[in-house]
C-alpha cells in the first residue's frame, strides 16, 4: 500500500472550537450564521442610506437598505482589474462575481476577486488618519483627524521642497489608485515616481521583448492562450498565478488538447497539466532556450516565411547559437539532450499556434532581460508574434484625459538612474531611488510617499530599505490596512477599499477595446477616503488648486467620458462599455510593425551592441547554492495577492499560512518531518519566523520554495502577525540586471533549522 | 424527479480554491469552516509525478449513512433533486452524521446544528448553478440531472473515464471525476 | 509515494476526526453496565430470588436508575443543539440506532422503575406508605415475571444497541463489526457482575456473581479475539483499522488497558478468589470496570481515526 501523507497547508484547528473568532465578528442574536462584522455593521447604520443612495443614483432614502442591488465595478485585489459585479443584501457587503460583459473576467473572478469581500469587512482595517507618536518602526500611534495629518503632510512637503526642491519627494505607487497622487506630485514638481512592477517584476520582459520585437509584452500579457495548440511555459505557473483570463485560457486550452510543456524546478500545477515536464536546474533557462533555437534552426523547423520577412540579423544570430547544443545544455540544464529536441519539434509541429509565454515575474537571476529576450527570439523563430495562438496586438479605445495646466518642468532629472546606468530601464526604478535616500546621490531625496505597495515585503534587502526610510524626514503610507511599511511611516492615510471609491476610468490595453469603471458599492465603514479626495486635499493645501479644476471624481469620470463621446451614466449601470472590435492579428489586418532600431525582429540587436551588450543573448551559469544550502524560490498561492490578503478574513481562511516546500527525500535526510516547524536561515545570517515544512516530490532536491507575503510582522495585522515567514526577509541578496536595473531575486542560498 | 449531481474535469481543476471561498460568500459558511476544500492528490517520485487536484464537498449519496444515522429526522433526502440537506431545527448536534460520513463532508454549525454542502439548493431552484460551479474560472465543474440522459453532466459523464470517491464505502457519490 | 494535501480544516474534523470526546465512552459505559445489571436483576427475578435479601435485587436497580441518569446526562453534554433534544421524541427513525436507543431509553426507565419497586429500601417504605402498596401490588407471580421479562429484554437490547450505535456507523471501518453489540453487552454484563461481586453482602451471591463475572470476562475475551479477527479478514479498509490496534499507535492502551489490566488481570485474580486461594477484594471488580470505561474509550477513539482509503 503506497504511504498516504496527510498535510493540511492552511490546517488551523481553533482551540475554542464553540468560540468564533476575532472578537468582533459574529454580533447580534441570530449571529452566527452570518459573517457580520461589527465595523461593517456600525458603518451602514450611519452609510446604509448613503449606500442605497448609491444605488439610487444619489438620492439619499432614509429607512435601513432591504433587499438586493447589484453594483458593477472592477477588481483590485491585484493589477488584472477584472469586471466584477458586486452584490449586497440587506445594506451588507454580500459576494463579488464576475461581469460577464467584461473580457477580462468573462463572468468569473479569481478566488482572491470573489473573496475581495473580505477586504471591506477586514477588522484590522486602518480607520483614522495616524501620526507616529515613538520612534519610527514601533507602530505607536495618535489618531488625527484628516485635517491634521494633511496639514502635518503639506506642511513637511513644503519644507523638503524649500529646502532640497521638490525633487527631494519620491512617490512609490503600485496600481491605478496611484493616478491621482502621481498627478498631485508632478504638480508639486517632482519627477521621481516608481512602482514595483518593474525592477522587481515585469520589467526585464518588457525591456527583453521590446529589444526584440520593438514592443513590450505589457499587462495584462497580449498572450492568445486560448487559441495555443501548444504552450510553454517557463516557471510562470499559471493556476497558482491567478491572473484570471491566463487561468481561464489556460483551462481552454487544456480543454482543447494544447499541448503543454512546462519548465520549472517545481512540480508546479501547471506542471501537473503538461504533456513534458522539464524540471529545470534553477538558472538554467537562458541555456535551455538557446539550445531549443539550436534545434530549431539546425533541423530548419522555424518559420522561414516569417523569419525572412520579419527577421534582421538572422544569420549572425544562426552562428552565435550554433554551439548551443541539447548536448552542451544538458550540464547546465539537467534536461536530457533527447527531451530538448523532443520538445523543439512539438513546438515546431504547432506553430505559429506555439505560445512561449514570456513570464511575468522576471526578475530571478540578474540576467533576465537576456533571458526574456531568448523567449522573444524563440517566439519569433516559431513565427507566434502577431499571430493567433501566439500574441496578439492589444488595441485600446480613445478617451481623452482631463485637461490639466502643464506640470513645472523640474531643475533635476530623475534620481533613480543616474547617467543611464542601466541604459533600457523604461521605468524609473524602486531600488534606486532607495539608494539615491541612503547615500544622497545624485541628490538627496527627503520625502517619501508610499501609495498601496508594501515596500517592506516588495522591495529586495529589508534592511536597506530600513536605511533608507531612516534617512528620510518624511514617510506618508497610504494603504488600506496596517501593512509593514505603513509601521514605519510618519503619517498613515487609511484609504477607502476599492469597494467603496470610484477610480480612474481603466482605459485597457487588451485584444478588444473597452473602458471599465470602478464605483462604489458599500460605503466606507469609517473615516477612510478615497485616494482622488487624499491627492486633491493635498494639493489644496500645497497651493495646487489649480490642478484639480474639478471637485469630485464624477465630475472628471463625467468629463472624460463625455469627451469620449460616452455616457458616465450607462458605464455606471454596466461597469463597462466595449469599443468596436480591430484587427489585433497580422492575418486579421493588424499591421507588422516593428519599432525596433532595425524596423525589424532584432535578431541580432544593434542596439544592445552599441551599448556594450551581447547582441544575442549568452548563458552565463549561476553561482550554484554551496554545499549543505538550498535555493530560496517562491511564488504564488492562488488565493493570495502578495502580502496584501493575509488579513483578509475570507482569504485567510484558505491558507492562513505559508509552507516551505522541501523535497521529502533531503527532508528525511535532515531529520525533518513533513508539517513540523521549521527555520531559514539565509547566506547573511538572517533567520526566517518559523514555517511549516512540505517534505514533497513535488521539488527538486537543490531548492527550496514558499509562497510569498506571509510573515507579516505589523503587530495590528491581528489575523496575519507571525503566521508563516516572509521570503522578502531573505531576499537580502540581489542579482542586478546591467540593462534595465531588475533585481533578480532568486540568488539566494538557506539552510534549514528544526525549531524545538 | 431530478437527481442533481456533479461531473468534474480534473485535468482543467486548477485548484484555485475559488469554488471555496464562493461558497463561504454565498452561503455564509462561518470563518475556519468549510462546506467544499480541494484535495491535492499527487502520485509517483519526483519528476516522474501524477498530480489529480479535486474540489470535493458532501457527495450527496445515494446510499446516505448520514441520513440512515439520524435520530431526528433533521438530515433528510430532499425529493427536490435527491439533494440530502440538514434542517437545522430538527438537529440535536448528536454528530452521528458527523460520524458516519466516510468523505468527513460535514461539520458542526458554531450555532450547534450539522452543517455541510447544500448543493445550492437556493440557487439551484432559481434555476441557477450552484455558487462553487458558477464561479470557476476554469469551468471544470458540471452540474445537472443525472437521471436525465439529455444533461450536460450527463455528457460530461459519458465522455471519458471517471472515478467517485471511496467506492468501496458503499455510500453511491454523486460527485464524479473525469480523469 | 502518495501525497494528499486538503485544504480543509474544519473543527473536529480535521486533522483526524473526534467528534467525540469523554461523553460518549462514559455514556457507552454506564449505559451497558446498566444494561448488564438489568439483565442480572431480570435473571434473580425470573430465578424468584427478590425473595431472598440479595444484592442484585436491591441493590442494583437503584444503582442503574442513578448511572443510567448519569450517563444520559453526558449523553445530553455532548449534544451540540441541546435545545433540540426533544426532537428524539417527534420521530422514530427505524434505520438510526439512535432513533432505537432513544426509545429504548424511555422504556428501561420505567423497568428499572419497577425492578426497583420490588424491592424499595426500607426507609422509602416507611415514609411513603403508597411507595409499600405498589411494592405490594407488583409482588406477584405475573408481576414479578413481568418484569424480570422487562429487565432482561431491555437490557439486552439497550447492551447490544451500544454496540450497534457504533457499527452502524460505516464510515469508520474499526466499528464495522457486528460483533461490537455482542461485545459491549457481554462487557456490560462482566462490569454489572464485577459491580455486585463487590457489593454483595452474602457469601453465596458473591461466589455466583464472581463466577459468573469469571465466565463473562472469559467470553469477553474470546469476542474481544472473534472482533480483531473478523476485521483482519474482512477488506483492506477493516485490515488498515484492526491494525491500528495491533502495531498502531492504540496498541498499548487497548492491551494494556482494555485487555491486560480490564479482563485478563481481573480475570486471574477473580479465579484466585473463587478457588479461595485468596480473599474477595474489591481490586478484581474495580479493574474489571475500568477496564470497561477504557473499552468504550479505546474503541470510540480509534474508531474515529479510522477510515477508508482515501480515493
Ligand atoms: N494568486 C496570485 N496570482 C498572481 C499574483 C498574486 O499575488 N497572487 N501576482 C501576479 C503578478 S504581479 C505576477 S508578476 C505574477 C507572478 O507569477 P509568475 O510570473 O507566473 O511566476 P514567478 O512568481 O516569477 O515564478 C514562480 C514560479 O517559477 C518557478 N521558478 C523559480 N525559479 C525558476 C527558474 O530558475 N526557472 C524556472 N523555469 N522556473 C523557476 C517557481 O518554482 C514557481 O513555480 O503572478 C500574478 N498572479
Ligand atoms: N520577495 C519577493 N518580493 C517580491 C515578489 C516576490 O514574489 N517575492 N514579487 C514582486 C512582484 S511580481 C510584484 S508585482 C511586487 C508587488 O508588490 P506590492 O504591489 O507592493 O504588493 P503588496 O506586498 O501586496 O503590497 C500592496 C500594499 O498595498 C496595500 N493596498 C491594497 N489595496 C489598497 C488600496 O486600495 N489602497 C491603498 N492605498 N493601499 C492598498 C496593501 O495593504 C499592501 O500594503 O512585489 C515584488 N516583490
Ligand atoms: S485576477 Fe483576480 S484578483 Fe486580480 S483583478 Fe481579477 S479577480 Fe481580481
Ligand atoms: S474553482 Fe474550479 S478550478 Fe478552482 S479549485 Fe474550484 S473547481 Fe478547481
Ligand atoms: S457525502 Fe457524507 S454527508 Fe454527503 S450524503 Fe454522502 S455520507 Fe452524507
Ligand atoms: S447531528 Fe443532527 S443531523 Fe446529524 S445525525 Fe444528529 S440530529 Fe441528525
Ligand atoms: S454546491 Fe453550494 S453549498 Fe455546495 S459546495 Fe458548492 S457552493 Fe457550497
Ligand atoms: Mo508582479
Amino acid at each position: 500500500m503506497p504511504a498516504i501523507v496527510l498535510v493540511f497547508t492552511s490546517a488551523r484547528i481553533r482551540p475554542e472550537p464553540r468560540v468564533p473568532l476575532g472578537t468582533v465578528i459574529m454580533i447580534t442574536v441570530s449571529r452566527r450564521r452570518f459573517l457580520q462584522i461589527s465595523g461593517t455593521t456600525a458603518g451602514l447604520a450611519a452609510a446604509g442610506s448613503v449606500a442605497g443612495g448609491l444605488a439610487r443614483g444619489g438620492a439619499v432614502a432614509e429607512a435601513p437598505e432591504t433587499g438586493v442591488r447589484t453594483v458593477p465595478t472592477y477588481c483590485d485585489i491585484c493589477f488584472w482589474k477584472c469586471g466584477a459585479i458586486a452584490y449586497v443584501r440587506d445594506g451588507q457587503l454580500w459576494k463579488i462575481e464576475g461581469n460577464p460583459a467584461d473580457p477580462l473576467s468573462r463572468g468569473r473572478l479569481c478566488p482572491r476577486g470573489t473573496g475581495g469581500v473580505g477586504a471591506h469587512v477586514d477588522p484590522d482595517r486602518l480607520k483614522a488618519p495616524l501620526v507616529r507618536r515613538q520612534k519610527r518602526g514601533q507602530e505607536e500611534w495618535a489618531e488625527v483627524t484628516w485635517d491634521e495629518a494633511l496639514n502635518v503632510v503639506a506642511e513637511k512637503l513644503q519644507k523638503i521642497k524649500a529646502e532640497y526642491g521638490p525633487e527631494a519627494v519620491a512617490l512609490f505607487s503600485h496600481g491605478i489608485g496611484g493616478t491621482f497622487l502621481k498627478h498631485t506630485l508632478r504638480a508639486f514638481g517632482t519627477p521621481n515616481m516608481a512602482a514595483p512592477s518593474f525592477a522587481q517584476c515585469r520589467g526585464p520582459r518588457d525591456v527583453g521583448f521590446a529589444l526584440t520585437f520593438g514592443e513590450e509584452v505589457g499587462s495584462p500579457e497580449r498572450t492568445d492562450i486560448r487559441n495555443a495548440r501548444c504552450l510553454v511555459l517557463i516557471g510562470s505557473h499559471l493556476g497558482e498565478n491567478m491572473h484570471n483570463t491566463q487561468a481561464q485560457e489556460f483551462a481552454e486550452a487544456i480543454g482543447a488538447g494544447a499541448s503543454i510543456i512546462v519548465v520549472d524546478p517545481r512540480f508546479s500545477v501547471a506542471a501537473s497539466k503538461a504533456k513534458h515536464y522539464l524540471p529545470i536546474k534553477p538558472g538554467a533557462d537562458l541555456a535551455l532556450l538557446l539550445a531549443w533555437m539550436n534545434v530549431l534552426v539546425t533541423e530548419g523547423l522555424y518559420d522561414k516565411e516569417y523569419v525572412d520577412a520579419h527577421g534582421f540579423g538572422f544569420d549572425t544570430f544562426k552562428a552565435e547559437i550554433a554551439s548551443s547544443t541539447p548536448e552542451w545544455a544538458y550540464p547546465e540544464t539537467g534536461i536530457e539532450p533527447s527531451v530538448i529536441r523532443e520538445t523543439a519539434r512539438e513546438m515546431a509541429r504547432h506553430r505559429p499556434a506555439t505560445l512561449v509565454h514570456p513570464g511575468r515575474h522576471a526578475t530571478w537571476y540578474g540576467d533576465d532581460t537576456q533571458r526574456s529576450r531568448a523567449i522573444a527570439l524563440l517566439n519569433a523563430l516559431l513565427g507566434s508574434w502577431g499571430r493567433k495562438g501566439g500574441f496578439w496586438k492589444p488595441v485600446q479605445m480613445t478617451v481623452p484625459g482631463y485637461p490639466y495646466p502643464p506640470y513645472p518642468k523640474p531643475d533635476k532629472g530623475k534620481v533613480d538612474n543616474p547617467n543611464g546606468k542601466y541604459p533600457f530601464a523604461s521605468e524609473a526604478l524602486t531600488t534606486g531611488i532607495r539608494e539615491a535616500t541612503i547615500t544622497g546621490a545624485p541628490y538627496p531625496v527627503k520625502g517619501w510617499m508610499v501609495y498601496a505597495t508594501n515596500l517592506l515585503q516588495a522591495m529586495p534587502d529589508q534592511r536597506e530599505t530600513i536605511r533608507a526610510i531612516q534617512a528620510l524626514d518624511l514617510l506618508v503610507v497610504v494603504d488600506v490596512i496596517p501593512s509593514e511599511i505603513a509601521g514605519w511611516a510618519d503619517v498613515v492615510l487609511p484609504e477607502t477599499t476599492y469597494l467603496e471609491r470610484y477610480d480612474d476610468l481603466n482605459v485597457e490595453w487588451f485584444r478588444e477595446p473597452f473602458v471599465a469603471l470602478r464605483q462604489p458599492v458599500v460605503h466606507a465603514p469609517h473615516a477612510q477616503k478615497p485616494n482622488w479626495w487624499i491627492a486633491r486635499q493635498l494639493a489644496l493645501r500645497l497651493g495646487l488648486g489649480a490642478y484639480y479644476p474639478w471637485t469630485t471624481i464624477e465630475e472628471y469620470l463625467d468629463y472624460r467620458l463625455t469627451k469620449a463621446g460616452l455616457s458616465f451614466d450607462t458605464l455606471k449601470k454596466q461597469g463597462i462599455i466595449h469599443g468596436e472590435k480591430q484587427p489585433v492579428f497580422f492575418d486579421e489586418g493588424a499591421e507588422a510593425s516593428f519599432p525596433t532600431a532595425s524596423r525589424k525582429i532584432d535578431f541580432y540587436s544593434t542596439t544592445l551592441r552599441e551599448a556594450g551588450f551581447d547582441p544575442v543573448p549568452k548563458f552565463t551559469r549561476p553561482e550554484p547554492p554551496p554545499e549543505g544550502s538550498f535555493r530560496l524560490l517562491f511564488g504564488r498561492a492562488p488565493m493570495h495577492s502578495f502580502s496584501r490578503t493575509q488579513s483578509n478574513p475570507i482569504l485567510h481562511d484558505g491558507m492562513s499560512e505559508n509552507a516551505v516546500w522541501v523535497n521529502v527525500h533531503v527532508a528525511t535526510r535532515l531529520g525533518l518531518t513533513d508539517g513540523a516547524y521549521v527555520r531559514l536561515r539565509n547566506q547573511d545570517g538572517v533567520l526566517s519566523a518559523r514555517i511549516r515544512l512540505k517534505a514533497t516530490e513535488r521539488i527538486r532536491p537543490d531548492c527550496v520554495y514558499m509562497v510569498h507575503g506571509f510573515g507579516h510582522t505589523s503587530k495590528r495585522l491581528t489575523r496575519a502577525l507571525g503566521k508563516g515567514a516572509s521570503d522578502a526577509q531573505l531576499v537580502t541578496r540581489y542579482a542586478t540586471d546591467p540593462l534595465m536595473g531588475g533585481t533578480g531575486m532568486n540568488v539566494n542560498f538557506v539552510t534549514l533549522e528544526a525549531e524545538a | 424527479m431530478a437527481r442533481y449531481g456533479m461531473v468534474i474535469d480534473t485535468r482543467k481543476c486548477v485548484g484555485c480554491t475559488d469554488c471555496v471561498v464562493a461558497c463561504k460568500t454565498e452561503n455564509q459558511v462561518p470563518e475556519g469552516l468549510n462546506r467544499d476544500w480541494i484535495t491535492d492528490d499527487a502520485t509517483g517520485s519526483f519528476p516522474t509525478l501524477h498530480l489529480e487536484i479535486r474540489t470535493e464537498r458532501c457527495n450527496h449519496c445515494d446510499n446516505p449513512p448520514c441520513v440512515a444515522c439520524c435520530p431526528t429526522g433533521a438530515s433528510h433526502v430532499d425529493p427536490f433533486g435527491a439533494i440530502v440537506l440538514v434542517t437545522p431545527e430538527m438537529c440535536i448536534g448528536c454528530k452521528a452524521c458527523l460520524a458516519s460520513c466516510p468523505y468527513d463532508a460535514r461539520f458542526v454549525h458554531p450555532d450547534g446544528y450539522a452543517d455541510k454542502c447544500t448543493f445550492c439548493i437556493h440557487r439551484v431552484k432559481d434555476g441557477l448553478d450552484p455558487a462553487c460551479v458558477s464561479v470557476c474560472p476554469t469551468h471544470c465543474m458540471t452540474f445537472g440531472d443525472l437521471d436525465d440522459p439529455n444533461s450536460e453532466v450527463n455528457r460530461q459523464f459519458a465522455s471519458r473515464p471517471h472515478h467517485a470517491l471511496m467506492p468501496a464505502a458503499g455510500t453511491e457519490p454523486r460527485i464524479f471525476y473525469l480523469t | 509515494m502518495r501525497e494528499l494535501v486538503l485544504t480543509r480544516h474544519n473543527d473536529l474534523i480535521d486533522p483526524l476526526v473526534r467528534v467525540w470526546g469523554w461523553e460518549i465512552p462514559v455514556y457507552l459505559f454506564l449505559g451497558g453496565w446498566v444494561a448488564g445489571m438489568m439483565i442480572l436483576v431480570g435473571y434473580f427475578l425470573l430465578r424468584g430470588r427478590n425473595r431472598e435479601d440479595t444484592c442484585v435485587c436491591s441493590v442494583l436497580p437503584g444503582t442503574s436508575f442513578v448511572l443510567l441518569s448519569l450517563g444520559m446526562g453526558a449523553l445530553f453534554l455532548d449534544l451540540e443543539h441541546k435545545l433540540y433534544v426533544w426532537r428524539l421524541y417527534t420521530t422514530f427513525e427505524v434505520t438510526s440506532p439512535m432513533s432505537w436507543g432513544a426509545w429504548i431509553l424511555l422504556l428501561v426507565y420505567p423497568a428499572l422503575a419497577a425492578a426497583f419497586a420490588l424491592r424499595p429500601p426500607g426507609i422509602l417504605r416507611d415514609l411513603f406508605p403508597a411507595v409499600d402498596r405498589l411494592s405490594r401490588r407488583l409482588d406477584t407471580p405475573v408481576g414479578v415475571r413481568g418484569i424480570a421479562a422487562a429487565n432482561l429484554v431491555l437490557g439486552i437490547a439497550l447492551g447490544i444497541y451500544t454496540g450497534i450505535l457504533l457499527s452502524a456507523l460505516g464510515a469508520r471501518p474499526f466499528w464495522n463489526s457486528a460483533i461490537l453489540g455482542p461485545l459491549f453487552l457481554v462487557s456490560g454484563l462482566s462490569s454489572a457482575a464485577a459491580f455486585g461481586h463487590m457489593v454483595a453482602r452474602h457469601q453465596e451471591e458473591r461466589e455466583l456473581l464472581a463466577r459468573s463475572d469469571n465466565v463473562f470476562l472469559a467470553i469477553e475475551l474470546f469476542v474481544v479475539a472473534l472482533f480483531l479477527v473478523g476485521l483482519l479478514s474482512s477488506s483492506q479498509a477493516h485490515v488498515a483499522a484492526a491494525r491500528l490496534v495491533l502495531g498502531g499507535p492504540f496498541t498499548a492502551p487497548f492491551w494494556v488497558l482494555v485487555v491486560g489490566a480490564g479482563i485478563v488481570i481481573p480475570l486471574m485474580i477473580q479465579l484466585l478468589a473463587v478457588t479461595h486461594r485468596i480473599a474477595h477484594t474489591p481490586v478484581g471488580p474495580l479493574l474489571v470496570m475500568a477496564g470497561g470505561l477504557a473499552l468504550r474509550f479505546v474503541i470510540v477513539a480509534v474508531g474515529q481515526v479510522s477510515h477508508w482509503a482515501k480515493v
